[in-house]
């Protein structure tokens, strides 16, 4: 018997129509931890997130969320969850405040401590100076974390954030990735839906990579690069005829090989001196990890 | 999972989830009620005065009734089908298809039922209030006021009830916004005028008054009427019954309806 979960799912299955979104999945997300769900569009993520609170309902497996059977027991679920979701469903002709205000009553929490909660929110998303500005008025920054700060005012236990990056500016992205490492600090476990890959590096204790609806590889990020993609990597240069032949040569030796567009990345060449091809070596790192196991091909 | 926790199973039409989603609409009613109060109370409004005086200088008396204060009592009905039926189909779709807001509001402890439920009550309770104004305007214009017109907030709110949840089982199963105008075309609209509301059923032909006999909205005319000329208990007791007994289908309707669209 390991660490408690707060999700554990086993054989998951969700159709829609002819198209089978999840397709088997097994994801334990440990308390606690932040984990990352990594794939490319498609994969599965969202269907993935929306099962969790129960607005979708899987056609086969087993779901827990917080000890809670779903789709059974999802509201008890639910009630200690907070959801952050991709796309932007703040009530836009309402203030800062006047969210949170909101979102307090839908998370019952009690009239004596609703002020409380929603000023620690709101110190929570930096918006103290903002409570009374419509929303609809702030950047995009700005509303992504009243979004997820919408998602804390109740103190949940667990916290779900689909995609919480997306479409944001570098600068915006990094300002978020302080906060949920904050909240990470804090002991709140997190799932994360993300598909860029840094995002997942530097936020998920553990990575769960998703194709075509399934977990292809879970772990530490660290241990997912060495296991799949080893150490080194050595990325080489040239016209496209050049990549071809290097590719080829390179598998002939027995290699793992990706392509990045411009240049071959050659994977595992750490001591392999003599017959790794030449080129600039670099370390290996999870997106090579992600590419070797989803596929360099767009559906 | 000890079993204290399992007794602890929250259940179906809880309070708090209907309070936070009331909540909901009352904040953000406080950010439309203009244009919301405008079109809801000058639209009857019109009908009233148009009509009333319209109509009213040809006909002077019908069924033993001033012509205004018979418009001025059936509008009431206007005013509420105006202020349930279409917001409730026009905003229920805006706020899962556009703005997204049911899958806030389901991520939370709230479920499909509560949430319709809700919703339909909001609803409802405006078109209680709303629904008072044509009467006000007839007040105004000579009618009578009687005891029994306290009632008619009352009879607003359970049809307002019954036609928010029409409204949302429309926006449920109606695949585009422009899907809309059938129902406002072949339903709203025939309904709205074959409801004793400008012209008593009774000299229409034979089927127009079984229509008017299966329309809730002519029960909702025909009791405001009888709340300001007097009641004709047993009949205006089965009038009750029919818009409860309406309400209580549309409701059940809207909540399947609803949960097709936003449960995958």
């Amino acid at each position: 018997m390991g660490e408690p979960l707060a999700i554990r799912l086993r054989g998951v299955v969700k159709r829609y129509g002819p198209i089978t979104a999840v397709n088997g999945l097994d994801l334990d997300v440990p308390e606690a931890t932040c984990v990352g769900l990594l794939g490319p569009n498609g994969a599965g993520k969202s269907t993935t997130m929306r099962l969790l609170t129960a607005q979708a309902i899987a056609d086969e497996g087993e779901l827990e969320v917080l000890g809670f059977r779903l789709p059974e027991e999802s509201k008890q679920a639910r009630a200690q969850c907070g959801v952050a979701p991709q796309l932007d469903n703040l009530d836009v002709t309402l203030t800062v405040e006047q969210n949170l205000r909101v979102f307090a009553h839908l998370y019952r929490i009690e009239r004596s401590e609703r002020h409380d909660a929603i000023e620690r929110a709101l110190a929570i998303a930096n918006l103290v100076e903002r409570r009374d500005t419509r929303v609809d008025k702030l950047s995009g920054g700005m509303r992504r974390r009243l979004l997820i700060a919408r998602a804390l005012v109740h103190r949940p236990r667990l916290l779900l954030l689909d995609e919480p990056t997306v479409g944001l500016d570098p600068q915006v992205r990094q300002e978020l990735w302080a906060l949920i490492d904050a909240l990470r600090a804090e002991g709140t476990t997190i799932l994360m839906s993300t598909h860029y890959i840094e995002e997942a590096q530097r936020l998920a204790d553990t990575v769960l990579i998703m194709s075509h609806g399934r977990a292809v590889a879970a772990g530490p990020p660290a241990e997912l690069v060495a296991e799949h993609a080893g150490r080194q990597a050595v990325e080489i240069y040239g016209p496209p005829a050049k990549l071809a032949e290097v590719e080829r040569s390179a598998q002939d030796e027995g290699f793992r090989t990706r392509r990045t567009g411009t240049s071959i990345s050659v994977l595992g060449v750490d001591g392999a001196d003599g017959r790794a091809p030449e080129g600039e070596r670099r370390p290996a790192n999870l997106e090579d990890v992600f590419v070797l196991l989803t596929g360099e091909e767009i559906d | 999972m000890s079993a204290a926790q399992r007794a602890a199973r929250l259940g179906r039409l809880e309070r708090p989830a209907l309070t936070g989603v009331l909540v909901r609409e009352v904040i953000n009613y406080s950010s439309y009620w203009r244009s919301a109060t405008f079109s809801s109370t000058v639209e009857p409004t019109i009908y009233l005065l148009a009509f009333g005086f319209g109509f009213g200088s040809l006909v002077s008396k019908i069924g033993g009734y001033d012509y205004v204060q018979f418009v001025g009592t059936g509008t009431v009905a206007t005013a509420v089908l105006f202020s349930s039926a279409f917001p409730s189909m026009f905003g229920t779709f805006v706020k899962y298809q556009f703005q997204r807001t049911y899958d806030a509001i389901l991520a939370a402890p709230v479920d499909t039922e509560e949430l319709v439920t809700a919703e339909a009550l909001w609803m409802a309770a405006r078109a209680g209030v709303y629904g008072c104004v044509p009467l006000l305007v007839a007040l105004a214009f000579g009618l009578d006021p009687a005891w029994g017109m306290l009632v008619v907030p009352l009879v607003a709110f359970v049809s307002g009830f019954g036609w928010s949840c029409f409204g949302i089982a429309v926006a449920g199963y109606a695949k585009s916004i422009e899907n809309f105008s059938y129902i406002v075309s072949a339903v709203l609209t025939p309904l709205f005028l074959v409801a004793g509301t400008f012209f008593p059923l009774d000299r229409l032909p034979r089927g127009a008054q079984v229509l008017g006999e299966i329309n809730p909205l002519h029960h909702c005319v025909q009791l405001v009427r009888d709340a300001a000329f007097g009641f004709d208990p047993w009949i205006d007791l089965a009038r009750v019954g029919g818009l409860v007994f309406f309400g209580l289908v549309v409701w059940r309707i809207a909540i399947h309806a609803m949960t097709r669209k936003l449960v995958d």
